[in-house]
């Protein structure tokens, strides 16, 4: 292939282009890590066969292997098959999108693909049962639906609507312009301004502003600079950054070299977690194609611009999340955060000044400089400007990845974007921002979620995981998950951290068994105070906030566990615990767990709870490995 | 050959990047990727390889939960402990399949050798909660009941496979 200049890429957009506007006919298969755990792929290779067995064309990328000659319009009836990104709607998956009218197929199996072809390809019809129902009403069309018309997705808009694969559609969308204006027609300091003046702060936690993140790397002694994307999304309920890297990487290495122009650095990394298979791959491939293109590599588009990328999988450790630590991680030891300062941007990565963001960050970077700093600055909030991509789970109807404007309400995201509370129950509390966040109650549904908002509150966005918990969520039991999550994840180097979270975690589980006392009430918050005090890393200094908060909103809970001994969440909302006798196996493990000797049977036959002595502790409901204790 | 795992092909690998300390996590991935596990001799060569000391290659493999110093067994269950699945049950899963293989204890791998259970944070698949993979092929929405079935077909299969 002739050496890639401007103009050789321009040609290939223009063709790629060409060959996008004749795709009249697309089937989309989310090919998200939820619609394949549902079989998407599958789906793909049947729709595949069957639409070539039934003689129809079927195209899958834009432009075909060896392919020289202008594309030319297929004219006929061709069906173009794409594997997309996310679409975020994962509760519904394996989610199939039909082109040009955009109806979105739900729960889509192997059975229902004969249909559709017969029904929407080749005739034009809809297939009613495969639509997405919500209050008796049939949505046709995937921005119809409340979940997604409520949204206001830009960083996402790719995903689910490209085949993340295919760097020709990228390049068709505009791809990639965004980073030859900064190559050819900006200066270092113009494009970090351009950065700064947006507003764009970053979406890995903190919210520090990018633009002067760049700026001070850009101003470090000239020599070896890094560029490195941190995609160790490790907060549990947390995907936003899986779901881009997925279906739209293309954006984040763009961003990336935008950064790097900005900075003046010649090489990156992006860390991504090992959870994540699919995203490395996609990223690897994405990779790939851009050194083809000559998009990556020395002299780019033929200048004296270079910038050589690579990708690292983490091994498991969440605290790798943290810069100093994944810095150490990327250079092969063990991932522990280091003191600061030196901040990162003048001794990161092999004590080299480096710009440190993560995918979120980058992901908007091509867009802000296309649209231009104001365009972004008018969404969202005046300090927080732009959009956030939320994880919504847990006891919400629409779980999924949603993406809206910085200063939306709890409200909004989580009954009219959510759908509101799974089973008809009360909502009750968010736990934003993970296991480094707080829990959000009734009181902050209707306040405006941008950075400074939270940090008032002693929340923060985090990554931005919104899990929502219904009324039956036991809050001192929320604090013992993630205290033992922290616990679990600390990484041992100072001894607040180490010692503190595992006498913390001690206390609370005492608590939760209703083996606690008052002064462990006092003694947690003492403990929280020091831990957040001395702690050396946003890890252990932020460790506490799910005790802080729960203790400081719901006291009454851990009243109800360390004075009634009898939690209202844990015990009061069964009515009576029975076994169920076609699933009992009679193990008899309930009975040895049975705090009141409350259930007798014989080993290998069902067995029987007394009501009469039955406490309703739940601990049989606990231990059962067959699911057989039933609420009555 | 100790432990199973050939030191040449052990060897291949580190050559493969190079000899470079820095590589060390992703030399030390694609070895227990091929043979689930890294034993004491495969540490010590990597170190020598490498020309750092053992205690160093311990440490890193030591730090991160996703090497194992035991061998595993054939087949790797995981079961999602992150919040979303955590609040959707996964814990009953958990003990129901730790009751069904007869772990005691801290055992996590089964007497005949062919399973391991493990629990694993977050798998970003929340909204299939809750999730379990064997060999990393995903679960969604599992039930303890749904968990023994997934388990007592793989070991039909196997002892019909000999």
């Amino acid at each position: 292939m002739a050496k890639m200049n401007r103009e050789r890429l321009e040609v290939r957009r223009v063709k790629a282009k060409r060959a996008l506007s004749y795709q009249k006919r697309q089937i989309l298969l989310c090919a998200g890590t939820g619609c394949i755990a549902g079989g998407s792929l599958k789906l793909y290779d049947y729709f595949k066969e069957e639409c070539a067995r039934r003689g129809l064309d079927v195209y899958v990328g834009l432009t075909q292997e060896g392919e020289t000659e202008d594309p030319a319009d297929p004219k006929g009836d061709g069906v173009y098959l794409k594997k997309s990104g996310c679409h975020g709607f994962c509760e519904m998956g394996p989610l199939v999108q039909i082109e040009p009218e955009g109806i979105l197929y739900t729960h889509v199996q192997l059975e229902d693909c004969d249909e559709i072809i017969e029904q929407t390809i080749l005739k034009g019809k809809v297939v009613e049962r495969l639509l997405y129902e919500l209050d008796g009403v049939k949505y046709t069309k995937h921005n119809d639906i409340p979940f997604y018309h409520r949204q206001h997705r830009i960083v996402l808009e790719n995903c689910g609507t490209t085949d993340a694969e295919d760097i020709d559609e990228y390049l068709a969308k505009d791809g990639y312009t965004a980073f030859e204006q900064t190559l050819f027609e900006m200066t270092d300091e113009a494009i970090c301004k351009e950065i700064l003046d947006s507003g764009l702060r970053g979406r890995g936690g903190g919210g520090f502003p990018a633009g002067r993140k760049w700026d001070s790397v850009r101003k470090q002694p000239k020599g070896k600079k890094y560029v490195v994307c941190n995609g160790d999304e490790g907060d549990p309920g947390a995907f936003m950054d899986r779901s881009i890297m997925e279906g739209n990487p293309h954006s984040i290495i763009e961003g990336m070299l935008i950064a790097a122009l900005g900075a003046g650095s010649d090489e990156g990394y992006i860390y991504v977690r090992a959870e994540y298979p699919l995203a490395v791959n996609r990223l690897k491939t994405a990779i790939a194609k851009a050194e083809e293109l000559g998009l990556l590599g020395d002299h780019i588009l033929g200048t004296q611009f270079s910038f050589h990328l690579h990708v690292n999988r983490g091994a498991g450790a969440f605290v790798c999340g943290e810069g100093s630590a994944l810095t150490a991680s990327i250079e092969g030891n063990r991932g522990m955060p280091r003191v600061k300062p030196p901040r990162t941007v003048e001794h990161g990565l092999w004590a080299q000044p480096t710009v440190l963001n993560n995918v979120e960050t980058f992901s908007a970077v091509p867009l802000i400089i296309r649209k231009g700093a104001a365009w972004f600055k008018s969404i969202g909030t005046e300090k927080s400007p732009g959009t956030k991509a939320f994880a919504l789970t847990g006891n919400v109807v629409n779980t999924g990845l949603i993406e809206v404007p910085m200063g939306t309400t709890l409200r909004e995201i989580i009954f009219d974007i959510g759908g509101g509370i799974k089973d008809g129950k009360k909502f009750k509390a968010v736990q934003i921002g993970g296991p480094s966040g707080g829990c959000l109650t009734e009181e902050h549904l209707d306040m405006p979620l941008d950075f400074d908002s939270l940090k008032k509150l002693g929340a923060m966005i985090g990554s931005g995981g919104l899990v929502v918990m219904d009324e039956d969520t036991c809050m001192v039991e929320v604090a013992r998950f993630f205290m033992n999550f922290t616990q679990n994840e600390s990484c041992g180097k100072c001894v607040p951290c180490r010692e503190g979270t595992r006498r913390m975690l001690e206390i609370l589980t005492r608590i939760v068994n209703n083996e606690g006392s008052l002064e462990d009430l006092d003694l947690l918050e003492e403990l929280s105070a020091t831990i957040s005090e001395t702690a050396l890393c946003g890890l252990g200094q932020s460790a506490c906030k799910p005790v802080q908060s729960t203790l400081k909103y719901f006291r009454d809970e851990y009243l109800a566990h360390v004075v009634d001994k009898h939690c209202p969440h844990c015990n009061g909302r069964r009515k009576v615990l029975q076994i169920d006798p076609e699933l009992c196996k009679g193990c008899g493990k309930c009975m040895r767990q049975c705090p009141m000797e409350a259930i007798s049977g014989q080993i290998r036959m069902p067995h029987i709870i007394d009501t009469e002595k039955c406490i309703k502790c739940g601990a049989c409901w606990g231990c059962c490995p067959f699911g057989a204790i039933r609420e009555e | 050959m100790p432990n199973g795992i050939p030191m040449e092909r052990v060897e291949e690998i580190i050559d493969g990047y190079g000899c470079q300390v820095h590589h060390l996590i992703a030399i030390m991935q694609d070895i227990q990727a091929e043979y689930k596990y890294l034993s004491p001799a495969v540490l010590e060569r990597i170190a020598q390889k490498l020309d750092i000391g053992v205690a160093k290659v311990y440490s890193v493999a030591t730090f991160y939960e996703n090497f194992s110093l035991d061998a595993k067994g054939k087949y790797i269950i995981k079961v999602c402990d992150g919040t979303a699945c955590h609040v959707r049950k996964s814990q009953p899963i958990f003990n129901a399949i730790y009751e069904y293989l007869e772990l005691e204890g801290k055992q996590k791998t089964s007497a005949d050798g062919l399973f391991t259970l493990e629990t694993v944070a977050c798998l970003g698949a929340c909204g299939l909660a809750p999730v379990v993979t064997v060999n990393d092929q995903v679960h969604s929405k599992m039930t303890p009941e749904l968990a023994i079935d997934l388990l007592e077909n793989l070991r039909k299969e196997e002892t019909a496979h000999g």
